[in-house]
C-alpha cells in the first residue's frame, strides 16, 4: 500500500512538468501533450483520494476526465493540422496574429 | 334651454321647416366655400353656386314663413357654445314670424342681386371673389337674423361689417374706393364698440344668467334689475344702430360707400345690412321699454335729425347713387324714429323695413342699369332714357313712386302705418315725418326727371340692360307693388299677425292721416315736376344761397370729422404712437434681444471651453489608458497561459489565506 503523500508528491511533480511544457515548449504538439500530463496528474489525485476515502466517485470522475481529454486532444490536433496547412509551422509563438 | 322653445299650436305643416331655418343661413356659407374653391374652374366663373343657394334659401324661407302664416308658434333650438362661470352662452336659432319675414327679405334681395350681378359684374376681374364675399355676407346677415343670443348676433354683425368693407373696396385700384371702404369700416366700428359693451352691460345688469335674447328680454323687467344699468345698456346698443344703420352723426360713411359696385349698394347698403341696426332695436325692444323714457326720447331725436337732414342732403346730389344713399339714410331714420313712439311704432317700423328693402333694392338695381348704360353716376350725364331703357324706366318709376309714398304701392302703406303710430300723441314726430315725406317726394321726382326725362346729355348710345339684369328688376317691382297690401287695412294687417304673437293693435285706416300723407307726397311730386319740367340750368337746388352751400357741404360734418378727429388722430396721435413704438417698444424688444444674444454667446463659450474640455478629457484619458493596456494583448498563447497560472496561484493563495 503506497502512502498518500507520496502519491500527491508524484502528481505534483507530474503537474509541474505539464505546466513547464505548456509555458516553455514552442511545438504545439508538445504543448498538447503537456496538457495531457496536467490532466493525468489530476487523474492520479482523483484515484488516490478515492482510494484513501474508500469512495468510488473519484474513480468515476477520472474516467470522465480521460474521455474528455480524448475529445480535447482530437480537436487540438485537428487545429494544429489546420495551422500547419495555413502557416507551414506549428510553433505557437509564431501564431500571434490575434494581438493588439 | 330656450324659453319659448315649445310650439304654441299644432299646424298642418308643423314646425318642421321652421326648425330648419338654420339651413337657410348655412346654405350661403356652403356656396361661398364652393365658389372660393371651385368657382374659377366652373363655367360662368362660379355664380351658379350662389344663385342656387339663394334660390334654395328663398324657397325654404317661404316654407318657414308658411308655418307662421298658419299661426304656428316660435321655434328655438340651440347647443351650448361656451360657459363662463354662471354665464351659459349658446349658439342656436330663434325663429318667430319676424325672423321668417327677415329671412324672406334677405334671401329675396340677395337672390335678385346674385342674378343681377351676373350681368353687372360680367367683365370684372374679381368676379368669382365678388360672389364669394356676396355669399359670405348673406350668411352673416342670416346669422344675425336667426341668432338666439347676443354673442352670436355680434359675430354675424361684425362679419357683415367686414364684407361691407371688402365689397365697398372691391375696385380698390382707385384710391377713392379704398378710402371709402376704410371710412365705412372705421365709422361703423365706432358704433360697434358701444354695441359690444352694451351687450356686456346688459348681461351684467341681468345677473350673468344668459346672453339669450328672449331670456334677457324677460329678465330686464325683473324687480332687482337696475334701471340705470338697463338704460346705459340700451344707449350703448343704440350706438350699434347709429353706426350700422347710418344714423346721425355716424351716417357719413353710407354715401361714400356708394363707391362700391351697385349690386352691393342694393344688397348691403340699402336692403339688408343697414336695416340690421333697426332690426336690433326692435329685437331688443323690451330693453328700451324698461330703460328710462329719456332713452327712447334720444332714439327719437337722433332718428328725427337724421330723417330730415338726410332728406335735405338728397336734394342736392348729382350722383344718382348718392341720392339713393341719402334716401336710405332718411328712410332708416323713419324706422328709428318710429321705434321711439312705442310698440305700435316698432311694428310699423318693421313693416317699413320690409317694404323698403324691396323698393330700395329695386331703385339701386335700376340705377345700376342706368349707370351700366351711360357709364356715369351723374344725373347731369343722363336724361331722356325712358325711351331707350323702357323696362328700367317703368320698374324704376314704380320704385320711386313707392319711395315717394304714392298709393297703392308698398311705400305708401308702410309710411301710412308709421304716420298712424306717430299720430297718437307725438305731434312733433308726426309733423317731421310729414315734412320729410314731402321732401322725399320732391327729391325722388327730381331724380326720376333728371335721369329719364328731358333730352339725353351723355355720350354714346345707351341701351337697355340684358335680361339677366332686368329680370330681377321686374321681380322686385312685383314685390314693390304687392307687399304693401300685407300690412294694409284691406287685408286686416296680416303682416302684423305673422310677425308678433301678442295680439297686435288692429290696423285701422285713419282717413285724415292717409289724406295728409297723400297730400304731402302729391305736393312733393307736383313741386318736383313743376321745378324740373323745363330742366332749368343751373339746377335750382344749387341757387338757394347759404342753404345750398350748407347742403352741398353736407352740413360740414365731413370737414369737422376730418379736421377735428381724423387729422389730429393721424398726425398727432398716430405720430406719437409711432414714436413710442419705435423708441420705447422697439427699444425694449431690441434690448431683450441683445441681452439674450450676449447671454447665448457666454453660454456658448462656457460650453466650448469647460463642458467640451471635460468630455474630451475623459475620452482622452480612456484612450491613453487603453493604448497602454493593449500591449497585454500580445497574441502569444503561452503568455496568456502564464497569466492564467499566475492568476490561479494568486487566487489559491488568497482563498487559502481567508
Amino acid at each position: 500500500m503506497i502512502r498518500l503523500p507520496l502519491v500527491l508528491f508524484f502528481s505534483a511533480v507530474l503537474f509541474s512538468t505539464g505546466v513547464y511544457g505548456v509555458l516553455a515548449r514552442r511545438n504545439a504538439v508538445l504543448v498538447l501533450m503537456s496538457i495531457e500530463l496536467m490532466l493525468n496528474a489530476v487523474n492520479v489525485n482523483l484515484v488516490a483520494f478515492s482510494q484513501f476515502w474508500h469512495d468510488i466517485t473519484g474513480q468515476v470522475f477520472a474516467l470522465f476526465v480521460i474521455a474528455v481529454a480524448a475529445a480535447e486532444v482530437g480537436i487540438g490536433l485537428a487545429i494544429v493540422i489546420l495551422i500547419y496547412r495555413n502557416r507551414e509551422t506549428i510553433n505557437v509563438d509564431e501564431v500571434n496574429l490575434l494581438k493588439w | 334651454m330656450v324659453g319659448a322653445a315649445e310650439t304654441l299650436s299644432a299646424t298642418a305643416i308643423g314646425p318642421g321647416f321652421a326648425r330648419l331655418a338654420w339651413v337657410v343661413a348655412v346654405l350661403p356659407l356652403v356656396s361661398a366655400a364652393l365658389t372660393l374653391f371651385f368657382g374659377k374652374r366652373t363655367p360662368g366663373r362660379g355664380w351658379i353656386y350662389g344663385v342656387a343657394a339663394m334660390s334654395a334659401g328663398f324657397v325654404l324661407s317661404v316654407l318657414v314663413l308658411w308655418h307662421f302664416v298658419q299661426g304656428g308658434g316660435a321655434v328655438g333650438s340651440s347647443v351650448t357654445w361656451f360657459t363662463i362661470g354662471p354665464l351659459h352662452v349658446e349658439a342656436g336659432q330663434y325663429v318667430d314670424g319676424l325672423t321668417a319675414i327677415m329671412l324672406i327679405v334677405v334671401t329675396a334681395v340677395s337672390l335678385a342681386v346674385h342674378v343681377y350681378s351676373i350681368g353687372y359684374m360680367h367683365d370684372d376681374v374679381r368676379f368669382t371673389w365678388f360672389y364669394v364675399v356676396l355669399s359670405v355676407f348673406t350668411a352673416a346677415m342670416l346669422n344675425v337674423v336667426i341668432a338666439d343670443n347676443l354673442i352670436q348676433l355680434l359675430v354675424g354683425w361684425e362679419v357683415m361689417g367686414l364684407c361691407s368693407y371688402l365689397l365697398i373696396g372691391h375696385w380698390w385700384e382707385e384710391r377713392i374706393n379704398s378710402n371709402a371702404a376704410i371710412k365705412a369700416f372705421i365709422t361703423t366700428r365706432i358704433g360697434d364698440v358701444p354695441f359690444m359693451f352694451g351687450i356686456f352691460v346688459l348681461i351684467a345688469a341681468t345677473g350673468f344668467h344668459s346672453a339669450n335674447i328672449q331670456q334677457v328680454g324677460e329678465l330686464v323687467g325683473g324687480p332687482d334689475v337696475s334701471r340705470g344699468l338697463v338704460s346705459v345698456a340700451a344707449l350703448l346698443l343704440f350706438g350699434g344702430t347709429i353706426g350700422k344703420s347710418a344714423q346721425f352723426p355716424l351716417h357719413v360713411w353710407l354715401p361714400d360707400a356708394m363707391q362700391g359696385p351697385t349690386p352691393v349698394s342694393a344688397l348691403i347698403h340699402a336692403a339688408t345690412m343697414v336695416a340690421a341696426g333697426v332690426y336690433l332695436v326692435g329685437r331688443m325692444y323690451s330693453v328700451f321699454l324698461h330703460a328710462a323714457p329719456e332713452v327712447l326720447g334720444f332714439v327719437g331725436i337722433i332718428g328725427g335729425i337724421t330723417m330730415f337732414g338726410a332728406a335735405l342732403l338728397a336734394l342736392v346730389q348729382d350722383d344718382i347713387k348718392r341720392v339713393l344713399a341719402y334716401s336710405t339714410v332718411s328712410q332708416l331714420a323713419y324706422m328709428v324714429t318710429a321705434m321711439s313712439v312705442g310698440p305700435a311704432g316698432r311694428d310699423a317700423a318693421f313693416f317699413h323695413l320690409f317694404t323698403h328693402a324691396f323698393f330700395k333694392a329695386l331703385l339701386f338695381l335700376g340705377a345700376g342699369c342706368v349707370i351700366h348704360a351711360v357709364h356715369s353716376n351723374n344725373m347731369s350725364d343722363m336724361g331722356g332714357l325712358w325711351r331707350r331703357m323702357p323696362v328700367t324706366f317703368w320698374t324704376f318709376a314704380f320704385g320711386s313712386a313707392a319711395l315717394a309714398g304714392i298709393p297703392p304701392l308698398a311705400g305708401f302703406w308702410s309710411k301710412d302705418e308709421l304716420l298712424v303710430a306717430a299720430s297718437k300723441g307725438h305731434a312733433v314726430v308726426f309733423t317731421l315725418m310729414l315734412v320729410t315725406a314731402l321732401v322725399t317726394a320732391f327729391y325722388t321726382t327730381r331724380m326720376v326727371m333728371l335721369t329719364f326725362l328731358g333730352p339725353y346729355r351723355g355720350h354714346g348710345e345707351p341701351e337697355e340692360a340684358p335680361a339677366v339684369m332686368t329680370g330681377p328688376l321686374v321681380a322686385l317691382a312685383l314685390g314693390t307693388v304687392s307687399v304693401g297690401f300685407l300690412g294694409a287695412a284691406l287685408t286686416r294687417g296680416v303682416f302684423f299677425k305673422w310677425v308678433f304673437f301678442e295680439v297686435p293693435e288692429p290696423v285701422t285706416f285713419v282717413l285724415w292721416v292717409a289724406t295728409l300723407s297723400i297730400l304731402a307726397a302729391g305736393l312733393g311730386v307736383l313741386a318736383g315736376w313743376y321745378v324740373y319740367r323745363e330742366r332749368p340750368e343751373p339746377d335750382p337746388v344749387f341757387q338757394l344761397g347759404w342753404l345750398s352751400s350748407v347742403l352741398v357741404n353736407k352740413f360740414y360734418l365731413d370737414e369737422v370729422y376730418m379736421n377735428g378727429i381724423v387729422l389730429p388722430v393721424r398726425d398727432r396721435l398716430a405720430a406719437a404712437a409711432v414714436w413710442f413704438d419705435r423708441n420705447v417698444l422697439d427699444g425694449m424688444v431690441n434690448g431683450t434681444a441683445r441681452l439674450t444674444k450676449d447671454l447665448a454667446l457666454g453660454t456658448d463659450e462656457f460650453d466650448r471651453t469647460v463642458v467640451d474640455s471635460a468630455v474630451n478629457g475623459v475620452a482622452q484619458a480612456a484612450g491613453f489608458t487603453g493604448g497602454l493596456l493593449r500591449y497585454l494583448q500580445s497574441g502569444n498563447v503561452q503568455r496568456y497561459a502564464a497569466f492564467l497560472f499566475v492568476g490561479v496561484v494568486v487566487l489559491a493563495i488568497v482563498i487559502t489565506r481567508i
